[in-house]
């Protein structure tokens, strides 16, 4: 095939679609297309969203209040780095500082909420199969992602398009896909390597569990960012990272009488918090 | 607003190993519930004395000719094997480089992990009865607009003299901390950097033992 006139080169691009290999990590149209294993109780045509972002890659999603969002590890290599932002007004963010001194709490599972800096809940973590005991958490909210620097010197190379992406790198062009800049990038969490702390405040990389999968439920309208790379920690010397499989499905929410308005005091002045911008700001509309 | 600085010698104040050769090139005290700000020159060291004893200092530092290069504590966690700082400690920014080391310190530990109190979150952490109360954010915010920032620039900061433990099960908080009147902390400049100081106004915790009181700022040049 000619790609030496503009009629060669349309007919190649064209054919590149039909020729991919089906497992290659790709956006899927429609959603509902998705073959992977469903949420309990969502089929097929519930869901808006399903997404393989490759090892080394990123994503970008706006969602609507409610989304429901599931990020699953498919390999046990897999370390899903996250930072959410208001998708109105994104100067509101992720404030992990917030999230664990107002909810007690360093190790992110099920029930816990992601904060912003307004004292809103952003999202609630709904679900979470992941291994966690109290000495071998999952998930990390402290040591945030990689960086350039660090990955040049630990692997030889943090470039995005290289073999050991950093984080913060991936954060970067995730965010610009939104007018969003390094300076609108705080400490992020990560999900699915997880580090314990000592009483003497040393950590210790516990790591990953397992396949397994969180779900995040949207409290306000959301941009999310997702990178798919190495922990920071990950002590491993070769660069180890795994598939992320993204599925989205619409929900309320949380809301008075759910179970998790209540469980805490802390949060249920969080999601206070979060109805009432949605109301006087029209994202309930 | 700051008041007159105290009467006593600033170099007997500051960490003897901070004092040897050294000249005072600034000396304040920050009166509570204040918010302060100032460019550090590379290779000067600033010097924060806790002078009623287990007052919080929320503290952010950037680069002075680059602020999107700010501190970043999981940068500066993973630089180190702990959670806590003290003597050794590298203060990096959110590209891993150094933007501050400390040089001596005699409290002994300082946290990394709880943030600045924002009246905001303070209707979480006690109520929505809280809001109108003064926090840390504001003093940020207050302080950074001086400098072209805002609030896309804060982060999650340092709390000077405050103690706050993990437990094993991954449990936090803010409790009676450990730091005394007349202790000191001296953190050296890396690099020409702009440190953003808010002189913490919380009183629904043990963070400034319900009391808010001054704080000393000592900028010493060897």
């Amino acid at each position: 095939m000619t790609t030496a006139t503009t009629a060669g080169a349309k007919a190649h691009a064209r054919e590149q679609e039909r020729a991919a290999a089906a497992e290659l990590p790709r956006v899927l149209h429609p959603a509902s297309a998705y073959a992977g294993d469903l949420p309990p109780g969502v089929s097929a045509g519930d869901l808006v969203w399903a997404e393989t972002v490759p090892p080394g890659g990123y994503t970008s999603l706006v969602v609507a209040a409610g989304t429901r969002l599931r990020v699953r590890d498919t390999t046990g290599n897999g370390c899903a780095h996250l930072l959410v932002f208001h998708a109105d007004q994104p100067t509101e963010r992720l404030n992990v500082a917030d999230t664990v001194k107002v909810q007690w709490q360093a190790f992110l599972t099920a029930g816990h909420l992601l904060l912003s800096d307004q004292g809103r809940a952003l999202a609630t973590i709904v679900e979470d199969t992941a291994d966690n005991s109290a000495a071998a958490p999952r998930h990390d909210a402290l040591f945030g992602t990689s960086t350039l620097a660090r990955n040049v010197e630990r692997y030889g190379s943090g470039d995005v398009f290289g073999p050991s992406p950093a984080g913060r790198e991936l954060f970067a062009l995730a965010a610009a896909k939104h007018g969003l800049t390094r300076r609108d990038l705080p400490p992020s969490v990560t999900f699915f390597e997880g580090v314990s702390v000592s009483d003497a405040g040393r950590p210790a990389f516990v790591g990953s569990s397992g396949p397994a999968s969180i779900t995040l439920a949207a409290e306000l309208p959301l941009i999310v960012l997702l990178a798919s790379t190495a922990h920071p920690l990950d002590p491993r010397p070769e660069f180890t990272a795994g598939p992320l499989d993204v599925v989205a499905w619409p929900g309320a929410p949380t809301a008075p009488g759910d179970p998790a308005w209540g469980a805490t005091p802390e949060g249920r002045r969080a999601y206070e918090n979060s109805t009432a911008h949605r109301r006087t700001s029209g994202a309930d509309r | 607003m700051t008041v007159a600085p105290a009467t006593a010698d600033p170099l007997a104040i500051v960490p003897p190993e901070v004092a040897a050769d050294a000249v005072v090139i600034h000396d304040e005290t920050v009166a509570a519930r204040n918010p302060w700000t100032r460019v550090i020159a590379a290779g000067d060291t600033l010097t924060m004395v806790d002078v009623g004893g287990n007052q919080a200092v929320d503290f952010l530092v950037y680069d002075a000719h680059d602020t999107e290069l700010r501190y970043s504590a999981p940068d500066t966690l993973q630089g180190q094997d702990t959670i806590y700082l003290t003597t050794g400690s590298v203060l990096r920014d959110a590209e891993h480089g150094p933007l501050m080391t400390v040089v001596a310190d005699t409290c002994g530990r300082h946290d990394t992990l709880g943030g600045a109190c924002s009246k905001e979150s303070n209707t979480l952490r006690y109520g929505h009865h809280t809001r109108a109360q003064h926090a840390c954010v504001e003093n940020f915010l207050l302080g950074g607009s001086r400098h072209g920032l805002g609030k896309r620039d804060l982060v999650s900061n340092i709390n000077w003299f405050m103690n706050v433990p993990v437990d094993p099960d991954g449990a936090l908080g803010i409790v009676d901390g450990i730091s005394a009147p007349g202790l000191a902390v001296s953190v050296r400049a890396e690099r020409d950097v702009l440190v953003l100081i808010s002189n913490c106004p919380q009183i629904n915790n043990p963070c400034n033992g319900f009391d808010p009181t001054p704080v000393r700022v000592i900028v010493t040049r060897a």
